[in-house]
């Protein structure tokens, strides 16, 4: 019969446990990414701390899933990934971390997807406030609760001062898509109908307002928002959703165009139906901008059967990503490959892509 | 949006159509050929364009788009004496945001500042003025630019760099100015213009007395006119009314922003600073008298040109390249041959396709289905083809 190590009568032989760690330093330094106890610090105290699951915890190299919990969702993966080098970091209706997680969950909520995993990476500038880092943290953290989603896996590393601005984030995320749904860009056909879930151009106007080199004062928020609440919801009432894409950098005359030239149809849209908030129209008037170039965070354009417009347009608007949803055109099938406006002055234009950069850094 | 929606109102447009059509009716020469008018500033041509406002006129008007575009009309050689002073490891370059992307003969300044050279984009001079306060240790130029629109605000930054004894802030002045440049488009013998939209904000600042030789010597009416929609079919009703009763003035659309006398103050900041130049080179129109504009000897402290020297040479435009013709209205942009080809927004050979003003940008931008096809078909072509084209 063998016995049972009493390890509790031994001390001395118990493992000596570590404790989670502190950061004490109020700058981040390039020891921070050396790979030693500094940065151990840093990732168990703002890290793992606040992002707070299983996965994490463990600090493996990589986060681990069952198979079996994955086909419970449906019968595709979805995987994405996005970097964020937004500037100011913080800005009114968000910031870098709420964008990093919200970004990333909509370009897998687009597909149809329900988004599970995400990962962090963050590339830190030497002399970077840590209290600002932890700000950035906690808002990721309370996007992520927000979204349901968790953020599993993660790497930092920390460049010499003027390597990189402050703090860059990347976000790669993991999704299931359900069965039967079947979401295209290719798949708009004439007589559909076009929706937009709210007002365009917020994202665009907030960062334009938070640079302090405009000098502009527009009280206006960030759209900054995860949309995969809202599309289930549309799913709900209309599986066969033919196209949907969420409408950041580029804004949505570039998804417009996108959808046209995948589907080879005509993306017909009226000024009139746009929803722009009255301070977005104001600073775009000011500084010669188009609010359809405007980059969006939290904004979609859907393509779906004309039969279930309205149902879908109700769900919508019954959620609150999509209060302000409005049905802004139809598909019609010449000329194949553009975006046409009809404008409120009565003349039609085509609507191209952007050329250019119209501002660097939104997002 | 208050002051704004007033002035799009399709309503109101539809009235004033209907008015333009009788017009029309009673202008004998419009039964022989379309008349032609031109929109003298760049404001106008997009606003045209984005608005879609050609295609609601009677097809016997036709808009030739004028020279009211600063950044069209910049030289290639002005451009790369941009890039020489961007480059210079001392001085920090500044520049409207637009200027950034017109075609040097080797690069422009976008290309300059990836290649190392400390190129920053401002929206007024008095931010280029900032930074030379933040960067005592570097000269920031800033690149003047623009008519009499512009030329104020430089005037007054000068000024308070003098009030602030700030050494290290000076110019690259490509101020133009427009008087001499309608003279001379109304000597030119390929023109066949019936009447002027005159320019808005350089009339604000100057005011409408400058324009009356085009009505006394020239007999051309000419009209000043705003940039909102319903100001530009105003001001085609007030020039064709002027056609139709045989008359020839100069009459004022955008009173609600131009005095007659033009803006005192403005004016006397301007010409304390600046003088004329004897000449100075327009793209596709060629050297044009007195059309130029420097700082005076007394300012010289703050001339770029003469803290460091800069190549200056003349450089001519590409060959295939036919700004000029489209410049002066003899052909219609998609008539040039490098139109929707070599010459694209992305990849412009001529700077009417850089600014959101230039009338090439304005027809591949805003062209309407027709134009969008044939820019297709044009990118479509193999390399080869657009090369023996071009």
């Amino acid at each position: 019969m063998s016995q049972v190590f009493d390890l509790e009568a031994h001390p001395e032989l118990s493992p000596i446990r570590r404790r989670s760690g502190k950061l004490r330093d109020t700058r981040i330094t390039l020891s921070h990414g050396s790979g030693g106890k500094a940065m151990r610090d840093l990732i168990d105290d703002i890290f793992v701390g606040n992002f707070d699951n299983p996965a994490l915890s463990l600090l493996e190299d990589q986060a681990r899933f069952n198979l079996a919990d994955l086909l419970a969702h449906g019968d595709r993966l979805a995987f994405t990934t996005d970097s964020y080098v937004v500037d100011p970091l913080f800005f009114p209706g968000g910031d870098i971390g709420a964008l990093a997680v919200n970004g990333t969950v909509n370009d897998l909520a687009v597909s149809g997807a329900r988004p599970l995993y995400l990962s962090c990476g963050m590339i830190l500038e030497e002399g970077l406030d840590v209290e600002m880092l932890r700000r950035v943290a906690l808002s990721m953290a309370k996007a992520a609760r927000a979204a349901g989603v968790a953020i599993v896996t993660g790497d930092t590393k920390v460049v010499h001062r003027g390597a990189a601005d402050k703090l860059f984030i990347n976000t790669a995320g993991m999704g299931v898509i359900p069965k039967g749904v079947n979401i295209e860009a290719s798949r708009a056909r004439p007589g559909d109908v076009i929706l937009v879930n709210g007002t365009i151009g917020d994202h665009g106007a907030a960062i334009l307002s938070a640079r302090q080199d405009l000098a502009l004062d527009a009280p206006i928020q960030s759209d900054c928002q995860p949309l995969h609440g809202l599309i289930s919801a549309m799913l709900a009432v209309c599986p066969d959703i033919h196209c949907l894409r969420d409408a950041t950098r580029g804004g949505i005359a570039t998804v417009l165009n996108e959808i046209a030239q995948s589907s080879s149809v005509c993306m017909r849209f009226t000024e009139s139906s746009l929803p722009v908030n009255e301070v977005v129209k104001g600073v775009c008037e000011i500084l010669g901008l188009d609010p359809l170039y405007m980059a969006n965070e939290g904004k979609l354009i859907a393509v779906v059967p004309k039969e279930h417009a309205t149902a879908v347009l109700a769900a919508m608007r019954a959620h609150p990503a999509g209060r302000d949803a409005a049905i802004i055109g139809e598909v019609s099938a010449a000329p194949a490959g553009v975006a046409l406006l009809s404008t409120l002055f009565g003349g039609e234009r085509i609507v191209d892509m952007l050329v250019g950069e119209q501002l660097p850094r939104i997002c | 949006m208050k002051y704004v929606d007033e002035f799009r109102d399709p309503e109101k447009a539809k009235v004033l159509l209907h008015e333009i059509e009788a017009l029309v009716g009673c202008i004998e020469v419009c039964k022989q050929r379309p008349l032609q008018l031109m929109e003298v500033c760049g404001g106008h041509t997009h606003s045209i364009f984005k608005y879609g406002i050609e295609p609601m006129l009677p097809k016997s008007i036709e808009f030739v788009h004028g020279p009211g575009c600063p950044v069209c009309v910049l030289p290639m050689g002005r451009v790369d004496d941009c890039v020489a002073l961007a480059e210079h490891p001392q001085v920090i370059f500044t520049t409207f945001g637009d200027a950034m992307r017109v075609p040097g003969s080797k690069k422009n300044l976008l290309q300059a500042k990836a290649d190392g050279a400390d190129v920053r984009m401002v929206y007024s001079p008095m931010d280029a003025l900032k930074l030379a306060r933040e960067h005592p240790d570097k000269e920031v130029v800033f690149f003047a630019l623009g008519f009499e629109t512009t030329m104020p605000s430089t005037a007054l930054t000068v000024l308070q760099a003098e009030r602030e004894g700030i050494k290290n802030f000076s110019l690259f002045c490509n101020h133009i100015t427009i008087i001499p440049t309608i003279k001379a488009i109304l000597d030119s013998p390929e023109l066949t213009l019936d009447g002027f939209l005159g320019p808005g904000h350089v009339s604000m600042v100057i005011g409408t007395e400058p324009y009356e030789f085009i009505a006394r010597h020239y007999r051309k009416p000419i009209v000043v006119a705003g940039f909102e929609p319903l100001d530009i079919l105003q001001s085609v009703w007030m020039v064709l009314k002027q056609i139709a009763e045989g008359r020839c003035e100069v009459e004022n659309q955008y009173q609600r922003i131009v005095p007659e006398t033009g803006n005192d103050q403005a004016l006397s900041a301007v010409s304390r600073v600046f003088e004329l130049r004897e000449f100075f080179e327009w793209r596709g129109l060629g050297s044009i008298d007195h059309s130029g504009i420097r700082l005076r000897e007394s300012y010289g402290r703050f001339d770029a040109e003469r803290k460091f020297s800069v190549p200056n040479l003349k450089i001519a435009d590409p060959k295939s390249c036919q700004c000029g013709e489209v410049l002066k209205g003899v052909i219609k942009p998609w008539e040039c041959k490098v139109f929707g080809r070599a010459c694209t927004p992305e990849t412009p050979l001529g700077a009417l396709m850089v600014s959101s003003e230039g009338a090439c940008a304005a027809y591949y931008n805003y062209g309407g289905v027709e134009m969008a096809r044939l820019i297709r078909e044009r990118a479509d072509e193999t390399p080869l083809e657009a090369r023996q084209i071009a």
